[in-house]
């Protein structure tokens, strides 16, 4: 067998094993759980070969403000998408904000690089479109693994190119300059997580339904800006010990 | 007999003050957006003081969390939530069991978090509580310069002896119930004793610092 025979045998392995572990999915809102989890250590092979050795190098490398100003100026370049999103979703006054923000930040800010809007009070927000079709009533749907996007469900995965094309990266002239961009933005999203990586190291049964359920999680925490309805059930079968907890 | 009379006297007098005493602490537990608070400043000081860059020194880490800090968490609670349904099916012995190792991996979480702590700032919310609430929100941000904040709300349940953690919910993610469907999974293949098996192998394996880490700091 040559290479390229050994590793299609591989990833057929891949898939015919998370096929059999999972004849029952564990999650209801996951019922392309075999092909999921195949896709899935495809993207945390890569990741664990290329992305994150590439964000450990940059959060080694360089000093904690010359970080910082990378980190503000790509978060600086987001606030435009945060503004359209913001006034699609009704919220007026979000938007206003996350624009002002760009103004500040784009000139007394030194082209976003320093963050002189939060300081000022107007404070950051997190906006994407599948949040913005989730406001207007766009049911979630079931939970997908694209390759090198991760896991979102249908809705988020239909908005990805609205998202993509919201990116004033996007814009940037010449495909060398753009995809530089775009994998500098990579790089830097994923030095973020790195200290979430490192708390959770060697802690973590089965990483792809914790990553699965932390998406759920923080997906419905930002559509409800924060707020989301949350209920703690009593799985005590004797309501009186934990009494007034709902 | 005069003595024991004496004697009497004295025992009612201590009940008295056993019971006045009683119904002092019992009336005024203290505020839960304090408690967290207070807490949150003085494990900060502690890391100023004494960051965390060896094995031994977190091996202290840990002696000091337990005595601290861990007081004021309700972990047969959050292990409850963190198992769900098969919780109801759970003898006695495996609740108690199941409720350490969660409780072990918990904390091991916590400290391996506190070792990222760089200089970030800590803010509070107004808490919003009416009164006679059994059950509330302890809602702070992590400021950090480049970055969006992370909201970590602490919710708590007012026990007999003060108000107690039973879920840490961090930038919208619970650290309890985002294990539910993988407990659920191990609880399906190899029983509760399966699942408190595979937590006692990792947490005995998490016993030291992961490598990369150690260059870190």
């Amino acid at each position: 067998m040559n290479k390229r025979t050994h590793a299609i045998a591989a990833i057929a392995a891949c898939v015919a094993m998370s096929g059999c572990a999972t004849s029952q999915p564990s999650n209801p809102k996951d019922p392309w759980e075999g092909f999921n989890r195949a896709m899935f250590q495809i993207n945390d092979a890569l990741d664990t070969v290329v992305i994150r050795p590439a964000a450990v190098v940059y959060d080694n490398v360089l000093p904690s403000p010359v970080k910082t100003g990378v980190g503000n100026f790509f978060s600086n370049l987001g606030d435009l998408g945060n503004a359209a999103n913001n006034l699609l979703q009704g919220k007026p006054q979000a938007a206003l904000n996350d624009l002002v923000r760009f103004a500040f930040n784009s000139t007394w800010g030194l082209l976003g690089v320093l963050d002189v809007a939060s300081e000022a009070g107007l404070p950051k927000h997190n906006e994407d479109f599948g949040q913005t079709l989730a406001v207007w009533g766009v049911g979630d749907g079931p939970y997908l693994v694209l390759p090198l996007f991760g896991g979102h469900n249908l809705r988020d995965t239909a908005a990805l190119p609205v998202d993509y094309y919201s990116d004033p990266t996007t814009y940037v002239e010449g495909d060398a300059a753009k995809y530089s961009f775009k994998a500098a933005e990579i790089v830097v999203k994923r030095a973020e997580l790195l200290p979430a990586d490192r708390a959770t190291e060697g802690q973590i049964i089965d990483k792809y339904a914790q990553m699965r359920d932390v998406y759920f999680q923080r997906r419905e925490y930002q559509i409800y800006d924060g707020n989301p309805p949350i209920k703690y059930e009593d799985f005590d079968g004797n309501g009186a010990s934990n009494g007034g907890t709902h | 007999m005069k003595q024991t009379m004496m004697w009497r006297w004295l025992a009612a007098c201590l009940a008295l003050l056993a019971l006045t005493w009683g119904a002092a602490l019992r009336a005024e537990p203290k505020a839960p957006d304090v408690l967290v608070k207070e807490i949150s400043d003085e494990v900060i000081e502690q890391l100023k003081q004494h960051p965390i860059k060896t094995d031994a020194d977190m091996n202290e880490w840990l002696a000091y969390v337990e005595q601290r800090v861990l007081p004021h968490f309700d972990f047969e609670r959050m292990t409850m939530l963190a198992v769900g349904q098969p919780w109801r099916q759970a003898t006695p012995e495996q609740r108690k069991r199941l409720t350490q190792e969660f409780k072990t991996l918990l904390v091991r979480t916590y400290a391996n978090a506190l070792r990222e702590y760089r200089d970030e700032k800590l803010e509070f919310k107004p808490l919003r509580m009416a009164p006679g609430d059994k059950t509330v929100r302890v809602s702070s941000m992590v400021i950090r310069p480049g970055s969006e904040p992370i909201a970590i709300d602490y919710v708590m349940e007012l026990k007999n002896d003060g108000w107690k953690v039973f879920d840490v919910v961090v930038a919208g993610v619970s650290l309890v119930t985002s294990y539910r469907s993988t407990f659920g999974q191990e609880i399906q293949a190899k029983g509760i004793d399966g699942l408190i098996q595979t937590l006692a192998e990792k947490n005995a394996r998490g016993e030291t610092m992961p490598a990369d880490t150690a260059k870190q700091g």
